[in-house]
């Protein structure tokens, strides 16, 4: 894992945009950690399972654009 | 003296959830039933388009936890709930079952109209309103060979995108010269139509189905009123939905296009609330009672109409009505008051649509620097009053923005008239210089 990696896995994190989400759940089911995202999404906001590695696989399947990568320190 | 309050929620749908939810925070005693006709797990209703393209296991669709609905304590009831006496507070089932209550929710959700010619009710020949439908729809796309598809809207896509997945010969007949022209403008509608036909979707425009054919009750073809005929096991029909206010009109309850509500969600019967797509909704600002069938506004009104039948009075705010969409493997936002035209495809309203949309008003437009993607931004005085961006969607997230707290764009507008080519940054611009909107930075 090279350095970037590294720190943006430290600095960043998954968001969602709730008025776009509609909870279909295409981001659980392609996530490859088994992280429950659109569970993440609704409650929280943002996917604060330390179990995610930035992989953005829900950020790319995600049908509505709901979900994107942040920094963690603007994220409130 | 007992004052657990008993609640009864008719509808099954994300209104009916919400409501059960906002309930359960405010009073952990009252008792909540919840009568439906679908025995199903809750699910979210959008979602289904996916199911039908497979891009979504049916295991993947419940919305809560087995623990979540656990805990919200809620007596579900499989039925239909047919007679409603308001003044007894008296909720009738079919085969006799009466249950009494202190609150009713009615949110009975909107089901599809049929096609308007002979023919449409053919073993063939379907629509897609719930999961039990969307299953039969799949089962049957995967023994068709070539199908037929007629209406407008998003739902009339998903349906094309679910056969397309399935490898069936589509058609799509459209009435019109052109596709969804209730919302878009002529370069929104000739991109889509460009990404279907691209996608092998045979486009026949100007198309209208004369009658549907068959022999022994099942579908076989479609006869068009310009004379052709065309073979099909499959007729899909999107041609708009219509609130259902059987339950309503059986009580008495006041309706119009949906049942009439105030700004608490509140009906003309006395402790009786209506939400989601079968509602009707004053708005105090625009003095108008308008239908919506957009997920994100069922939500939020079976949230509020939860509240206020807990006793916490609370007026429903109505937000500028977002949908977002994929239509022919494009990604669409539409946003606010995007305008009005006539649109023969569709008989009624369509879902993932709002009756906020539709309005007169100059607007401003500019196409993306790739192709495929458009950015029509609709103003009005001092501020953008909705949008409509396909493709590219980064300037989407600032515009709902935009459009939703009505921001003063009166610096922008001149920039926005000398560069409508750099529309899509000088937007962004604006938004992270006067929008404290933390999903503006992203890398």
């Amino acid at each position: 894992m090279d350095a970037e990696r590294v720190r943006l896995l430290a600095t960043g994190l998954v968001v969602a945009d709730p008025g776009r989400c509609v909870q279909c759940g295409i981001c659980s089911h392609n996530c490859p950690c088994g992280i429950d995202v659109r569970a993440f999404a609704r409650v929280a906001g943002a996917v604060t399972d330390a179990r995610c590695v930035l992989c953005g696989s829900c950020v790319a399947r995600c049908p509505r654009g709901t979900l994107s990568f942040t920094l963690l320190r603007q994220w409130t | 003296m007992d004052v657990t309050r008993r609640h009864v929620l008719v509808g099954s749908g994300v209104a009916a959830l919400a409501a059960a939810e906002s309930i359960r925070q405010a009073d952990s005693r009252a008792t909540i039933t919840m009568v439906s006709a679908e025995d199903v797990p809750f699910y979210s209703r959008p979602a289904l388009a996916y199911l039908l393209t497979n891009e979504l296991p049916e295991s993947q669709l419940s919305i809560r936890s087995e623990r979540e609905v656990a805990a919200l304590g809620i007596e579900r009831v499989t039925g239909l709930a047919e007679g409603l006496d308001a003044a007894a507070h008296e909720l009738a089932l079919s085969g006799g079952r009466r249950i009494s209550y202190d609150r009713l929710l009615i949110a009975t959700g909107a089901a599809s109209i049929q096609a308007d010619f002979p023919g449409a009710a053919l073993d063939g020949a379907v629509h897609v309103d719930g999961l039990s439908e969307a299953r039969d729809f799949v089962a049957r796309a995967r023994r068709a060979r070539a199908a037929v598809v007629v209406g407008g809207g998003s739902t009339a896509l998903e349906l094309v995108e679910a056969l397309q997945a399935c490898g069936v010969a589509t058609h799509y007949l459209m009435r019109g010269s052109r596709y969804w022209s209730k919302v878009f403008d002529a370069v929104e509608s000739a991109i889509i139509e460009a990404q279907l036909i691209e996608q092998g979707v045979q486009l026949h425009r100007g198309c209208t189905v004369r009658e549907a054919v068959g022999a022994k009750g099942v579908l076989t073809g479609v006869n068009t009123v310009d004379g052709r005929h065309i073979p099909c096991d499959l007729l899909a029909v999107a041609v708009g939905i219509r609130p259902r206010l059987e339950l309503a009109r059986a009580g008495g309850v006041a309706t119009e296009r949906g049942i009439l509500t105030n700004e608490y969600l509140e009906t003309s019967a006395a402790d009786v609330y209506a939400a989601g797509d079968v509602a009707q909704i004053y708005d105090p600002v625009t003095r108008m009672a308008q239908l919506d069938t957009l997920w994100a506004s069922a939500l939020a009104q079976g949230t509020t109409a939860g509240l206020n039948m807990s006793g916490v009075r609370v007026a429903h705010r109505k937000r500028a009505p977002m949908n977002v969409t994929r239509l022919g493997g494009i990604t669409v936002t539409i946003v606010g008051q995007v305008g009005a035209s006539e649109d023969p495809d569709l008989l009624t309203l369509t879902r993932g649509q709002s009756e906020r949309w539709m309005t007169d008003t100059d607007s401003w437009s500019v196409s993306g620097a790739r192709t495929g993607d458009r950015l029509r931004v609709i103003v009005s005085g001092r501020v953008i009053v909705g949008a409509v961006v396909v493709g590219d969607q980064r300037v989407s997230r600032p515009l709902a923005h935009l459009v939703g707290e009505a921001v003063d764009i009166s610096q922008l507008r001149p920039m926005l008239d000398a560069n409508p080519n750099d529309a899509m940054d000088l937007l962004l611009s604006f938004c992270d210089a006067h929008v404290s909107d933390r999903t503006a930075d992203h890398y």
